[in-house]
């Protein structure tokens, strides 16, 4: 059976651990038999600018970057940074947003002002949206830094990928001693989907 | 082979190595950095950062010369600085192979100019090899290696930031088993005065003859069978954009692009009703294919900066691009790069800021001080243009009025920064210098350098003592800060900068992110003392903020550098668990 297209895209903010899940999402595609190729910028963005991370799955891919309106699904780990990537949204994307505010350094001298009409822009691309709050579900399982995992999870609910290839790809890719508060905020994940 | 996921700098390693690579040296440089963080992780290859490119590929020539096959990796503008030997390297040709894979930054992600490096292979008369995906990036480097010693010649690969940084996938293969070969002494070859260089550009020249035959039957350049209605000439990864936007059309795909199969174009070209040329950057198929007298259309339709994409491609060639309304996203608030919390870098400015001086900055994360609210950069131009640039300013009294000082950090130091001291100290200088040593290459993810003590495999090394390098070279007045103390560093700062002597200050503490310092304890502000007057958010800290008007620190962020406390004029901002002091001190700085 030939599998079809994917594409997504994983945004956020430098150092919240979205570029590890994007390594996490490839393999797991990987290990289910598709064609890989996924994409980001290093360099500058440690620096807590803006960062993004495309990842195609599919038959075959040729290009590393999601073309315009094309993207499937957009995992947004801050609330507003799914803005920015707007025209890669079409009525076939699902629009996953995880309800943390991080202001930019303008908003926090006050120059400028948070956007708060975050979700009325993004309905008018699409209607499949969903806020999850990924940071109070990681620190009720013990620890916020593995929100990342959280919304792995909630992302691999989407998906066409089997939860033992999730297991797997974990237990590739994370420190052991990191293992299980992963796989339980991944299951986390999944549940907070209510898929 | 089960397949797996590399990186385009990974599969670049992961070439070498398989092609029995036994050295290699490198200065760090987005996007090219992590191929030789990656290929150290091998027992059988020596690695190396060298102190900057043109040592780098001088090493890798001797290593190939002593009949080992040689890495020498680095950035676009690195090769800028290699550029003497490699052009003259081209002549001498090699013994064991040689390869000099550079990495372009289209869009400049992270560098400071745009320029396409696929002219160093014209301008030295060098073959150049072009992957677009991980898969070619490991094939295609040891093909250069094979390339290399058939041909008795250095190799280039080029890559860009996209093949660089993308996973795609892979079958890895062993490692070849290569012996040593014999050091053959050979002036003739090896040593290029004039008379053996007019021999040796004639041998160069026939060999660009023979690599011209090679290009034209080399499976790298390999045509597509698709529709005669369009053909498209590509290589890198824009191929891959035009693939996607072209699903039906004939391709040239290009692995070698210097020097270009001529017959092979004009074939491909007579088949098809019309060719695009795909290219990111310059022109440089383009222009050689039109002077061939195929006509293609190429730069007429995509711009000559900035990276492609498949939208790009699909716009340029006139396909509608698919978008509805174009969401604008410039006004949202930007997320520009800053300073880290901790960064000593944002001491120093602090300390410098009041005194109001020019600066003639560099490269590394202290450029980032050019942002508002720091502001503090006037010029920055190459990597250790500060000390020449800040003494030709100061040299022509330009800088009567308002005090200039040249800023950077201590891998740039020793990158190029020793030989602009030595000119201070020669030409009478009078500026000022400062060296922001936070003991890392911080820019591109904390390598070590020669004062760090360690080598890139970890071992420990002789660490250079900066300070003595500097009154080493002629300079008298060298001065040791600590950055995080505003009041003392800005006194030094003020000092040297009226002297009309020449001067170095070394303000010094470790990157506490890529030195893995231990988080201090953080700081927090006492709301009944803040006056919300705002100066402790002119310093630009990603911790502190405002909530309510008044100024906050988040805990988790704030790395306890204490910086803020210090320019706050109220006591309101105090380490957490000590209590503010009964009458506060007097703001160390002005508004
Ligand atoms: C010729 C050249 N080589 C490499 C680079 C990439 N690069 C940019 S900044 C930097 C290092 C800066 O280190 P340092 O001077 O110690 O400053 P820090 O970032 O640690 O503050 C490097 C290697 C470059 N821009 N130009």
């Amino acid at each position: 059976m030939a599998k079809e297209d994917c594409n997504i895209l994983i945004v956020g903010v430098g150092g919240q651990g979205n570029i590890l899940a994007g390594k996490v999402i490839s393999q797991a595609f990987v290990a289910a038999g598709y064609d890989v190729k996924q994409s980001e910028v290093h360099g500058m963005a440690q620096r807590g600018g803006a960062v993004s991370a495309h990842v195609r799955a599919g038959e075959k891919i040729y290009s590393p970057l999601v073309p315009e309106t094309s993207a499937h699904y957009i995992l947004s780990f801050e609330y507003m940074e799914i803005l920015r990537y707007l025209n890669y949204a079409g009525p076939q994307t699902t629009a996953l947003i995880n309800d943390l505010r991080v202001d930019p350094p303008s908003v926090a001298s006050g120059g400028m002002k948070y956007p708060d009409d975050t979700l009325d822009r993004v309905k008018q691309k699409t209607k499949n949206i969903l806020v999850v709050d990924a940071n109070k579900v990681a620190r009720e399982i013990g620890t916020e830094r593995v929100f990342n995992s959280v919304l792995v999870g909630v992302l691999a609910a989407y998906l066409p990928i089997k939860k033992n290839i999730w297991v797997k790809v974990y237990k590739e890719l994370v420190k052991e001693s990191l293992l299980d508060i992963n796989l339980k905020a991944l299951d986390a994940g999944l549940a907070l989907a209510g898929r | 082979m089960k397949k797996v996921l590399l990186t385009g700098n990974e599969a670049v390693a992961r070439g070498a190595w398989e092609a029995g690579v036994g050295f290699a040296a490198a200065y760090p440089g987005t996007p090219s950095t992590e191929i030789t963080e990656t290929i150290a992780q091998y027992d059988e290859v020596k690695a190396e950062w060298a102190p900057n490119e043109k040592v780098a590929l001088e090493s890798a020539i001797g290593a190939s010369l002593g009949g080992v096959r040689a890495l020498a990796c680095m950035k676009h503008v690195g090769l800028n600085v290699a550029a003497d030997p490699f052009c003259t390297l081209s002549y001498v040709g090699v013994n064991g192979g040689l390869v000099l894979l550079c990495a372009d930054d289209p869009s400049m992600h992270s560098s400071q100019n745009e320029q396409d490096n696929r002219y160093y292979a014209r301008l030295a008369k060098v073959p150049m090899l072009e992957p677009s995906d991980s898969q070619e990036a490991l094939d295609l480097i040891k093909l250069a290696y094979e390339i290399s010693e058939a041909f008795d010649t250095p190799v280039m690969v080029r890559v860009t930031t996209r093949v660089s940084h993308s996973r795609t996938l892979v079958s890895m293969g062993r490692r070849k088993a290569v012996k040593q070969k014999e050091f053959v002494r050979n002036p003739q070859k090896y040593v290029m005065v004039p008379a053996f260089a007019r021999m040796r550009h004639r041998f160069v020249v026939e060999r660009m003859g023979r690599l011209a035959q090679y290009s034209e039957t080399t499976p790298m350049n390999t045509i597509i069978k698709g529709s005669r209605n369009l053909g498209v000439i590509s290589a890198g990864v824009a191929f891959q954009y035009a693939r996607e936007v072209f699903p039906d059309a004939s391709f040239l795909k290009l692995g070698m692009t210097h020097p270009l199969p001529e017959k092979l174009i004009k074939k491909f070209a007579r088949g098809v009703d019309k060719v695009f040329v795909v290219e990111e950057l310059e022109p440089f198929m383009e222009d050689q294919i039109k002077a061939l007298g195929v006509a293609v259309t190429g730069k007429a339709a995509l711009p000559v900066m900035d990276e492609l994409n498949p939208d790009v491609v699909r716009e340029g060639f006139g396909k509608k691009r698919k978008r509805h309304p174009v969401e604008d996203t410039s006004k949202l608030p930007q997320r520009p790069p800053n300073l880290c919390a901790g960064c000593p870098h944002r001491g120093f400015y602090t300390a410098a800021k009041p005194l109001k001086p020019i600066v003639f900055g560099d490269i590394g994360c202290y450029t980032l001080g050019v942002l508002p609210p720091l502001s503090m950069h006037d010029a920055c131009v190459c990597m250790g243009a500060s000390i020449g640039v800040s003494h030709g300013y100061s040299r022509v009294g330009a800088d009567k009025k308002q005090k200039s000082i040249g800023v950077l950090g201590d891998s740039t130091f020793l990158h190029s920064g020793l030989t602009g001291v030595l000119n201070m100290a020669y030409n009478k200088g009078v500026n000022t210098v400062a060296v922001l040593d936070n003991r890392t290459t911080a820019m591109t993810g904390g390598q070590q350098h020669p004062a760090t003590g360690f080598t890139i495999k970890g071992e420990p090394t002789k660490a250079v003592d900066i300070a003595a390098v500097v009154k080493a070279l002629g300079i008298e007045r060298v001065f040791v800060v600590d950055p995080f103390k505003i009041k003392e560093t800005r006194a030094v700062l003020k000092r040297e900068l009226e002297i009309e002597e020449p001067s170095v200050i070394i303000s010094s503490a470790p990157c506490p992110l890529m030195t893995r310092q231990k988080k201090k304890t953080p700081f927090v502000v006492h709301e009944d003392l803040c006056t919300e007057c705002g100066s402790c958010l002119r310093i630009n800290c990603p911790a502190l903020t405002r909530r309510g008007g008044k100024a906050f620190v988040n805990n988790f962020l704030c790395n306890g550098c204490g910086v803020c406390a210090q320019v706050c004029g109220f006591g309101a901002i105090v380490r957490e668990g000590e209590q503010p002091a009964a009458r506060p001190k007097k703001a160390v700085a002005k508004k």
